[in-house]
């Protein structure tokens, strides 16, 4: 779902390309995992970038979230966009 | 501080309650060792496994409170069993736990925007409570610099800095406990949803007001990372991190494995020399002694492992290598997070099956307890031992020893054999969807010394309280199987024959025919029930030698020779790869999935592979060979 066309995916990030989020679909998530990936630091506005991707196929990501590094699976990544920062 | 009554007892004799409250990683348990050192008590709460741990703290006025370390959380929302404990013990709900007189929330200096979040929603409670500036040692290293006066003022509340591996800030932290514990019980709060996207700006905002950057966030971390996490190089160090850890558990336990059996040894011969042989005598001697002593063997190596686990679970790596297995365990149906308890049950699937307390989705956890005991624990070794040292020729292949191949594809079959089971199990009996994997991965830390003993303790103790009363019941009565009734007067046969473990061995052996195994064999299982490793001894029992140890297992080595053909010793190896002969870990399992319906199943299915698998195997063997 993306609403402008200068969001994309977080997935679509480089490693090492620092973004800010501009919208989770969070809609696309259970509730509680919703809240979880919010109290992780997930927000529109902060800053993100990816710092790793796992060996054998990039699945999952090592996503840095303010001061915070947080692993998720690229299925959930598409689900969070950002914006040029 | 206004410390009333300084120094003198209280007025009540009531034991304040003081809980340690905070997300994961924010050195919590550190700082609950710091503050009550080896005094610490840790049990279950009841109807559920989760652990309670709790400790004695002084307080600076006198008053002794006692502290529960509730398991970290995100939120006052649980996602796990361990988390809905917080809740619960937060809110006076908890059974098992006393109604809270104050909370320290514990929070990492480095993290303070996701962790204050936590701390607003803690204060909305009303109950008294405490920031513990956690960490601001390492905050400083990142170059942050934290206005801890100013975030006092703004939060309205107490804050100490601390330190916890370093025992900083404990005394600040024990007067601030003391001037805000009251003696009247408080009511416990009213539980009221939270905002929790309101609270984290807010926490944002009060974040960026009190920090002051000097330099670039994490940098040690990310420098490690780089290598660790390195698509290449981060697998490979993996691997030499794991070769490594099970050649030191392997090699360092040995000789101290050595001083247990010959302690056990002389015990059993002074035992010998001193009482009356008789029915007493060997109750002790093969029962009490022999089934003790099987499970004490095997303490060296579990606390070897368990020193590198915990070692590496507090410098932050273990996290890193759940992120590298987890493509692996999600072609399974599982997550990263399966990795740790499934690297623990190498040594023994109890502490492997214990661990799996960290995942939080059910479902994920009940298909790694179910297959924790396909990995290869050191029990089965003794039996692999025995049976390749007597049927392997000890030739090399290449640059290898025929013998060494033949162990390490047995390893092999049995992690293959866990993840087809793995895979197998979440699409039938653990069917349905796991919550999304999310983890946080947190900086890299040295680890303190301290933090590594306690938690060695205790798992050991948890190791050897559970599986030692469990073992030792079930030994003594395999033994009265194995003994009664006892042989006529002039019997010709080894006495086990005539024993009701040997009836029942005679009777299950058209079972196992079909797979290969003779007589002998199906006998030697039925006390083979109690531990893996008891149907060597058992074996050496059936074939009339007395008292098969390691001194004298060549001799049982020479006559399997002569008792088997090729392909029932491999069978028979097929079979340990998968045998579900452990008492120990059935008991475990029930008591973790708290139902017999998880053992009993674990049971039936781990004996239906391994007959597969022998059969298979025998078969096979027959027609090639």
């Amino acid at each position: 779902m993306t609403f402008f066309a200068s969001h994309r995916p977080i997935d679509a990030l480089a490693v090492g390309e620092i973004a800010l989020i501009a919208a989770i679909d969070r809609a696309g998530l259970d509730p509680a995992t919703a809240q979880r990936l919010c109290e992780l630091g997930f927000d529109e506005g902060v800053d993100v970038e990816i710092v790793h991707r796992a060996p054998f196929g990039g699945d999952p990501l090592a996503v840095r979230v303010g001061n915070m590094v947080v692993a998720l699976r690229r299925e959930m990544a598409r689900l969070i966009e950002v914006e040029a920062a | 501080m206004n410390a009333p009554a300084a120094n003198l007892p209280p007025v009540s004799a009531r034991q304040p309650v003081v809980a340690l409250v905070g997300n994961p990683n924010a050195g919590k348990t550190s700082l609950f060792n710091a503050l009550t050192g080896s005094r610490q008590k840790v049990g279950n709460y009841p109807g559920v496994t989760v652990e309670r741990k709790a400790g004695r703290l002084a307080l600076p006025d006198g008053r002794v409170a006692e502290l529960v370390d509730l398991p970290g959380t995100y939120s006052l929302t649980p996602r796990s069993p361990d988390e809905a404990v917080t809740r619960d013990a937060i809110f006076g709900r908890m059974v098992g736990e006393k109604r809270l007189d104050a909370i320290v929330a514990v929070v990492d200096a480095t993290n303070l925007r996701n962790h204050l979040r936590f701390v607003l929603e803690l204060k909305a409670l009303g109950l008294p409570l405490i920031v513990a500036l956690n960490m601001v040692d390492l905050a400083a290293r990142d170059g942050i610099q934290i206005d801890s006066a100013r975030l006092a003022d703004l939060l309205g509340l107490p804050v100490v800095e601390t330190v916890a591996v370093r025992r900083k800030g404990l005394d600040a932290l024990g007067a601030a406990l003391s001037a805000r514990i009251g003696d009247a019980p408080l009511t416990p709060p009213e539980e009221r949803g939270s905002d929790v996207r309101a609270l984290q700006k807010q926490a944002r905002q009060l974040a960026a007001t009190v920090e002051t950057s000097v330099g670039s966030a994490k940098a040690w971390s990310q420098r490690i990372d780089r290598v660790a996490l390195h698509p290449v190089v981060g697998p490979l160090l993996l691997a030499l991190v794991l070769f490594f850890m099970f050649q030191a558990v392997f090699s360092w336990a040995e000789a101290p494995m050595g001083w247990i059996e010959s302690g056990v040894a002389a015990l059993q011969a002074e035992l010998a020399a001193t009482l009356p042989q008789g029915w007493f005598l060997s109750l002790l001697n093969d029962g009490v002694l022999a089934g003790v002593g099987a499970v004490v063997v095997f303490l060296p190596q579990i606390l070897i492992l368990f020193l590198f686990i915990l070692t590496l679970e507090q410098t932050g790596y273990m996290t890193r290598a759940a992120f590298l297995m987890d493509r692996l365990m999600a072609r399974v149906g599982l997550n990263g997070r399966a990795f740790i308890p499934l690297l623990s049950s190498f040594a023994c699937a109890v502490p492997g099956i214990m661990a799996t307390r960290t995942i939080d989705s059910p479902r994920d956890r009940l298909t790694t307890i179910l297959i924790a005991p396909l990995m290869t624990c050191s029990a089965r070794l003794p039996v692999y031992a025995v049976v390749i040292g007597a049927f392997i020729p000890a030739r090399d292949v290449g640059p290898f020893g025929l013998q060494g191949l033949v162990l390490f594809a047995l390893y092999l079959a049995g992690i293959l054999g866990a993840l087809v089971a793995a895979f197998a199990l979440r699409r039938t009996v653990t069917k349905g969807a796991a919550p999304p994997f999310l983890m946080e991965m947190p900086k890299y830390q040295l680890p303190a010394l301290r933090d590594v003993m306690l938690g060695l303790y205790g798992r050991v103790t948890a190791f050897l309280q559970r599986a030692g009363t469990i073992i030792l019941a079930s030994t003594i009565v395999l033994w009265a199987m194995a003994s009664w009734p006892q042989p006529p007067v002039g019997g010709t046969k080894p006495p086990i024959e005539y024993s009701l473990a040997g009836k029942i061995g005679a009777a299950l052996e058209p079972i196992f025919a079909p797979i290969g195994f003779n007589k002998e064999i199906a006998i030697a299982l039925v006390p083979g029930m109690a531990a893996r490793e008891v149907a060597v001894s058992a074996l050496g029992t059936v074939y009339a030698l007395n008292d098969v140890s390691e001194d004298n297992a060549g001799s049982l080595i020479e006559r399997l020779r002569g008792a088997w053909p090729l392909p029932t010793a491999l069978a028979f190896l097929a079979w340990f790869v998968f045998a579900p002969q452990c008492i120990s870990t059935l008991a475990i399992t029930r008591r973790e999935t708290a139902s017999w319906r998880w053992p009993i199943f674990m049971f039936s299915y781990l004996f239906a592979a391994a007959y597969v698998a022998a059969g298979l195997t025998f078969h096979i063997a027959s027609a090639l060979l």
